[in-house]
C-alpha cells in the first residue's frame, strides 16, 4: 500500500483523534468522581461498618403486632395504597415460611409454623445483585453496609428487579402521590417510573434514630452493627440459631431470622 | 443515493404511508403511556419486563443474524451472496433500531436514559448492551451504505471498509451474547441461570433471521425486479436447517437438567410455561404451538425435497419465524419470572395499549426496512444487471 504525504498526514490526524476519543472515553468511564456512596454521616448520626437486622418472630404474636410495623414504615415514607397487586408497593411486608423460604419447605413443620406470617424486607446485601446490575449507579452501596436508591437518577429500567432473589423491589407503575393516605412532608414522595425500596431508614439514623419499624416492634426487630462483637445483633446471633433468605446464591443478606422457641437471653 | 427513496411506484407510497399511520397511532397512545406510568401495561410487580423486553430480546437476534450472510460472503469468498448481503445488513440496521426502541418504550423514566451515559457502570450487563447495540448499528449503516455507494457508483468499495466487515463478525456474536448476559447472570431467576442461554440465544437467532431474510428475499422478487436467485436461497435455508436443529437441540438440554434434576426452582417455570401451574397457564397453548411449529418446521427443512422446494421452504420459514418469536419474543422473558422469588404464581399479559405501542415499533423497523431495500433496489436498476463491484 503506498501513501503520499497528504493521505499520511491525514492518517496520521485521524489515527491521533481516533486515540484521543478513546483515552479520554476510558478515562470517563473509569474516573471516579465524587459518589453518593461517600457519605459521611452528620454529628449525632447512629453509625456502623456493618448494618444489620434480626427479626425475632416470637415476639410477633397477633395480627396487630405485624400491622403496626408495616404501617408505621409505610406511613413515614409516603408508600401509596393502590389497593391491588398489579400496582402494588410494599417496604416491609409479611408471608409464610413457605413462601419466605421456598425450598426449605417441610410438611411436618409445626401448625404453627406453617401459618406463622415471617417479615420481609430488604436484605441490604453484602454482594447487592441489584448494585451489580444497575446501569446508572442509581442503585448504591453505602460503606456502612446499606442499598440505596436515588429516586431521581434512577431510569426505570427495572434490571434491579429482576436482579433482586427477594422481590425486595417496587416500581411506580403510575403517579403515587394520589395514592397517599396522608403525606409526611418530612419525606419524599416518588415520581412514576422509578423503583423503591426499604432503606433501612438512613434518613433517621442520620438523626440518631433506629429505624421505624425497629422502634415500634416492642422488640421483635433488632437492629445493630454486625462489625461490632459487642452489638445486640451479634450478642442475640451468638446465642440463637438463625437463618437467611437464600443465603445459598452468595449475596450475604444482613436480616437474620430467629424462629424463637427457645428461652430469652 | 437516498434520493432514490423519495421517488417510488404508488405501491411503495401506500406501505410507507399506511406504516406511518400505524407509527401515528402508536405514537399517540406512546404519550399516553407517558402521562399515564407503565401501569399501562400488564406488567406487575412480579412479571417486572413483558412484551417490550421480550420483543427487544427477540429482534437483538435478528440483527445478528446479518453474520450468517457475512461470514459466507467474506470469510469462505462465497460471491453468491453478493446480492443478498446488503439486505442481510439492512436488516440488521432495522432490528437494532427497533431494539433501542423497544427499550426506550419500557423505560420508567425516559428522559433521564442518557444517564446511562453520563454514569457509564461497567458492571452492568445494559451499560455493554447499549454500547455493542449502538456500535452495532453503526457499523452496518456504514458497511451497508459504503458497499451499496460503491455498487451504483459502479466501483470496488473503499478499503477500509473491509477490516469493519471483519469486526462486524465478532461484534454480531457479543450483541446477542451481551444480550443472554442480561439474563444469564441472575441469581435466583432459576429459568435463566444458565451457562446455554447465550449459545441457544445465537442458535434461535441464526434460524430466525436467516428464515426472516429468505422470506423478504422472496418478497422482493415478487413485488420488485430484483431476483436473489435460487441458490443463495437454498444456501441461506440450510444454515435455518442446521441453526434451527441446534437450537432445538440446546431447548432439549435444557429440559432434560430442569426436569432429570427435579430441582423445583428448576422445574417450575418450563411447567409454568408448558402445562400451567397452580391452575395458571395463560402461556401454555401458546407455547405448544411454539413446538408444534418448531417440529413441523424441522420437518420441512431437513427433507431435501421439501427444503427445495419454494412453496413448503416458504412454510417452513414462516413456521420458523412464529414459533422462535414465541419462544424468545414472548415464553423465555415471562418464564422467568413466573413462579416469583417467593414461589407464587401470578401472571402476565399485555394489554391492548402495550400491544399497539410494540406493533408501532415493529412499524417503524419495517418502514426503515422499506426504505433501504427501495433503495437497495432502485441502484441495482440503474446499474443493470450483472455481479456487483464488490
Amino acid at each position: 500500500m503506498s501513501m503520499d504525504r497528504r493521505e499520511f498526514l491525514k492518517f496520521i490526524g485521524l489515527a491521533g483523534l481516533g486515540l484521543g476519543i478513546g483515552a479520554s472515553a476510558t478515562g470517563w468511564i473509569f474516573s471516579r468522581g465524587l459518589e453518593a456512596s461517600e457519605y459521611i454521616p452528620p454529628p449525632g448520626a447512629l453509625t456502623a461498618k456493618r448494618w444489620a437486622m434480626v427479626v425475632d418472630l416470637s415476639k410477633f404474636k397477633t395480627e396487630e403486632d405485624y400491622q403496626r410495623v408495616i404501617d408505621a414504615c409505610h406511613k413515614i415514607h409516603n408508600v401509596p395504597d393502590f389497593g391491588n397487586p398489579k400496582d402494588e408497593i410494599k417496604w416491609i411486608w409479611t408471608d409464610t415460611y413457605e413462601h419466605t423460604f421456598p425450598g426449605q419447605e417441610n410438611k411436618f413443620l409445626p401448625k404453627e409454623f406453617e401459618e406463622k406470617p415471617f417479615f420481609l424486607l430488604c436484605n441490604h446485601c453484602d454482594n447487592a445483585p441489584c448494585v451489580r446490575v444497575c446501569p446508572t449507579k442509581a442503585t448504591f452501596k453505602r460503606s456502612d453496609g446499606i442499598t440505596m436508591q436515588d429516586y431521581h437518577r434512577c431510569i426505570g429500567c427495572r434490571f434491579c428487579m429482576a436482579a433482586c432473589p427477594y422481590g425486595a423491589r417496587s416500581f411506580n407503575w403510575r403517579d403515587p402521590r394520589p395514592f397517599i393516605k396522608e403525606i409526611d412532608p418530612t419525606y419524599p414522595t416518588r415520581t412514576k417510573g422509578v423503583v423503591e425500596k426499604c432503606t433501612y431508614c438512613v434518613e433517621r439514623l442520620a438523626k440518631g434514630l433506629q429505624p421505624k419499624c425497629v422502634e415500634v416492634s416492642n422488640g421483635g426487630l433488632i437492629f445493630g452493627d454486625l462489625a461490632d462483637p459487642n452489638s445486640e445483633v451479634r450478642r442475640i446471633l451468638n446465642t440463637h440459631f438463625s437463618l437467611r433468605r437464600k443465603a445459598e446464591l452468595g449475596t450475604g443478606p444482613s436480616v437474620f431470622y430467629i424462629i424463637g422457641g427457645e428461652e430469652d437471653v | 443515493m437516498f434520493e432514490k427513496a423519495l421517488v417510488g411506484s404508488r405501491r411503495y407510497w401506500t406501505l410507507v404511508f399506511v406504516l406511518l399511520g400505524i407509527i401515528g397511532i402508536g405514537f399517540l397512545v406512546y404519550l399516553k403511556q407517558l402521562s399515564y406510568g407503565l401501569g399501562i401495561t400488564g406488567m406487575s410487580r412480579d412479571v417486572s419486563w413483558g412484551f417490550y423486553i421480550s420483543q427487544f430480546t427477540f429482534l437483538v437476534g435478528v440483527a445478528a443474524s446479518a453474520v450468517m450472510l457475512v461470514i459466507p460472503y467474506y470469510l469462505h469468498n462465497y460471491k453468491k451472496f453478493s446480492k443478498i448481503i446488503i439486505l442481510g445488513e439492512f436488516l440488521a440496521v432495522s432490528a437494532v433500531t427497533m431494539c433501542i426502541l423497544f427499550i426506550f418504550v419500557d423505560m420508567g423514566q425516559p428522559m433521564r436514559i442518557m444517564n446511562v451515559l453520563l454514569h457509564p457502570t461497567p458492571n452492568s450487563i445494559l451499560f455493554w448492551d447499549s454500547v455493542v447495540l449502538s456500535g452495532y448499528l453503526l457499523l452496518n449503516i456504514v458497511i451497508g451504505w459504503t458497499t451499496l455507494q460503491a455498487e451504483w457508483k459502479d466501483a470496488p468499495p473503499p478499503k477500509w471498509v473491509k477490516p469493519l466487515v471483519y469486526l462486524s463478525i465478532p461484534w454480531a456474536i457479543s450483541i446477542h451474547t451481551v444480550t443472554a448476559f442480561i439474563y444469564a447472570g441472575l441469581p435466583g431467576r432459576h429459568f435463566w441461570l444458565s451457562a446455554i442461554m447465550a449459545a441457544r440465544f445465537l442458535a434461535s437467532a441464526f434460524a430466525s433471521g436467516p428464515a426472516l431474510l429468505i422470506l423478504l428475499a422472496l418478497l422482493l422478487r415478487k413485488y420488485t425486479k430484483f431476483d436473489p436467485g435460487r441458490e443463495p436461497i437454498l444456501a441461506v435455508s440450510k444454515i435455518v436447517a442446521y441453526a434451527m436443529t441446534a437450537n432445538v437441540f440446546f431447548l432439549l438440554l435444557e429440559l432434560f437438567t430442569a426436569l432429570y434434576s427435579g430441582i423445583p426452582g428448576h422445574r417450575h417455570s418450563f411447567e409454568y410455561l408448558f402445562l400451567g401451574l397452580e391452575g395458571h397457564g395463560k402461556l401454555v397453548p401458546l407455547m405448544w404451538i411454539s413446538v408444534f411449529l418448531a417440529l413441523g418446521a424441522l420437518f420441512l427443512l431437513i427433507i431435501p425435497t421439501t427444503r427445495r422446494h419454494e412453496k413448503t421452504l416458504t412454510w417452513a420459514c414462516i413456521m420458523v419465524f412464529i414459533s422462535l418469536w414465541i419462544d424468545k419474543g414472548f415464553g423465555l422473558v415471562i418464564g422467568g419470572f413466573v413462579p416469583n422469588p417467593f414461589e407464587k404464581v401470578f401472571e402476565y399479559w399485555p394489554t391492548l395499549p402495550e400491544f399497539i405501542i410494540s406493533i408501532a415499533v415493529w412499524a417503524v423497523g419495517f418502514l426503515i426496512l422499506t426504505v433501504l431495500y427501495k433503495i437497495v433496489i432502485s441502484v441495482r436498476e440503474s446499474v443493470g444487471p450483472g455481479e456487483p463491484a464488490h
